[in-house]
């Protein structure tokens, strides 16, 4: 469904993302993780418009959609969600997902039901009148997963929702996006909380210093030496096993 | 809901008796809150609803003014013909301006000082171009007569004032309830949020400047004919600007009565200033004793209303 292939960005000297490559298929929830500063919201933001590759190719349902602008490939249909997230401050939570839902719906009445529909799978539907700005952590996040989904996208990019979530929030969270999977919405997501990733993704990429690592399960990936090793430093893997 | 609606019919009921009943003195104030509402609500349709807040917008209304003045002084137009060609200008000169700033990628205070400077470049060509006989102005001969867009009865220009505050109400009711009103909304809020969500945020942008563009030009048109006369100064001085800007910013960016309510508000602290310093010898010299008010109740205004007067009246948490 999504084919990524050799994608490098640079900003100034520093290389962000190093000829990294990934694939996501229909129906799958894939992982993507690595250590702070890996580059993987660069990739996320390349994959999704926001910023154009220096080299390489992303293609979306057999179609290459590299460099196209964010709306464009929205209508194409994969959306993004922000890790620092990005609430429309003075609005109140429906407007705030009616401003997705109107992406395919141009009624004001059905775009407010749609809204108020994606508001009760995220659990938000007891806040649809709060304004964006008075929203918790875990209130914002589920505001990103649900603007996005109002979008009705096929394929979903998460960056980061259960980032400063407690352990309750989480496995809410957790529970929301089988359920968002299981409404047939193929979903790659960039994760720390490792916990969720294990429970929610059948395959792993792993990124670090802009360059893929390792792919594979979660099991197996927890596993190779190369990514204990990015994690926790050379020689890590060695003294582990001892 | 229904208590809104009863209180605008109301508003409304007396806005049209009012000038039945007060001397032609209070009919031309009258007639002047309602112009700046309108001049202040076009505004408040780049500036509040989209964000896209501009220092400019007098230039919008100077290619109004001169667009209807030219046409009917050089080309012996009809004013209500010329008032179309006028508005439709000003919304061209918006599509330039759009596309020029924001294919740059101009946002916030770089836009705000680029229609500053649009403005200028055109003031100072009003007073060099042949056409628009430079800073002597234009002179629009007083035959007054409704055929000329000129009026005997100040009734009838209040009244024209009341019916273009109402369409531009209108507009703006409009926008809180559209899809394009709520895109507006979205950039301004946030623009990358909107991006990600599939808003092209460059095309509604340059939707909305022509719209805003085109109705303060036909404020120009409307200035021209009542007064009779523009020149550089008047009609692409920063100080309409600066009136767009503060009636809405005062009675509330970006909500549907908040231009009116700051044009009523001004208009009003303008008469009991005037009122004030006939009365009181020792404040007679303080020469824009207006201006000082202005000025306090800006700051205390943004301070602590930071959903200008507007914000008093609303309830629940959401923005309308």
């Amino acid at each position: 469904m999504l084919e990524v292939r050799d994608i490098s960005k640079a900003f100034g000297g520093l290389k962000a993302v190093d000829h990294a490559s990934l694939d996501v298929r229909q129906g799958e929830i894939v992982g993507l993780i690595g250590p702070n500063g890996a580059g993987k919201t660069t990739l996320f933001a390349t994959i999704a418009g926001f910023h154009r590759p220096d080299a390489g190719t992303v293609a979306f349902d057999g179609k290459e959609i590299t460099g196209l602008a964010p709306h464009r490939i929205c209508a194409a249909g994969m959306v993004r969600t922000f890790q620092i997230t990005q609430p429309f401050a003075g609005i109140s939570v429906r407007e705030n997902i009616m401003v997705g839902a109107y992406f395919r719906i141009a009624d004001r009445h059905l775009a407010a039901r749609e809204a108020e529909a994606v508001a009760a799978t995220v659990g938000m539907a007891d806040q649809l009148d709060r304004r964006g700005a008075d929203l918790t952590v875990a209130g914002r996040k589920r505001l990103e997963l649900a603007r996005a989904l109002a979008t009705g996208p096929r394929l979903l990019l998460l960056d980061e929702v259960m980032a400063g979530l407690n352990p309750t929030e989480i496995v809410e969270i957790v529970g929301v996006i089988k359920d968002i999977r299981a409404s047939g919405v193929t979903i790659l997501l960039i994760e720390h909380v490792m916990q969720a990733v294990t429970s929610l993704a059948e395959r792993v990429y792993v990124l670090n210093q802009g360059r893929m690592i390792a792919e594979g399960t979660p099991a197996a990936i927890a596993e190779d030496p190369q990514v204990v090793e990015a994690y926790l430093g050379p020689g890590a893997a060695r003294i582990l096993r001892a | 809901m229904t208590r809104a609606a009863l209180l605008c019919a109301a508003g409304l009921a007396a806005a049209i008796v009012y000038p039945l009943l007060v001397p032609n003195y209070l009919v031309n104030i009258g007639m002047l809150v309602f112009f700046t509402a309108f001049i202040g609500q076009s505004w408040n349709i780049a500036g509040g609803f989209a964000g896209q807040t501009s220092f400019g917008h007098v230039v919008f209304f100077g290619t109004g003014a001169y667009t209807s003045t030219i046409l009917q002084v050089t080309y012996g137009w009809n004013p209500w013909l010329a008032w179309p060609v006028a508005t439709a200008m000003g919304g061209v000169v918006g599509w330039m301006i759009a596309v020029l700033s924001f294919r740059a990628g101009l946002r916030g205070s770089y836009f705000a000082l680029i229609t500053l400077a649009f403005a200028e470049v055109f003031r100072i060509l009003a007073n060099s171009v042949p056409f628009t006989k430079g800073g002597l102005g234009m002179l629009i001969k007083a035959d007054q007569r409704p055929i000329n867009f000129q009026f005997k009865d100040p009734i009838w220009i209040y009244y024209l004032a009341l019916l273009l505050c109402l369409v531009s109400v209108a507009i703006a009711w409009h926008l809180t309830r559209s899809r394009f009103g709520a895109r507006l909304v979205a950039i301004r809020e946030n623009e990358d949020a909107a991006r990600a969500l599939g808003i092209d945020v460059f095309a509604e942008k340059v939707k909305v400047l022509p719209l805003s563009g085109a109705m303060c030009a036909a404020g120009g048109t409307f200035y021209a004919q009542k007064y009779l006369y523009i020149d550089p100064s008047i009609a692409f001085g920063v100080d309409k600007s600066v009136e767009m800007l503060l009636v809405s910013m005062v009675g509330g960016a970006g909500t549907i009565f908040g231009p009116l309510i700051g044009s009523f508000t001004l208009m009003g602290i303008n008469e009991a200033t005037r009122w004030l310093a006939s009365v009181v010898p020792a404040l007679k010299n303080v020469q824009p004793l207006s201006l000082i008010v202005y000025g306090i109740m800006l700051v205390l205004i943004v301070a602590r209303l930071p959903n200008g007067l507007m914000g008093l009246f609303r309830r629940g948490p959401a923005r309308a």
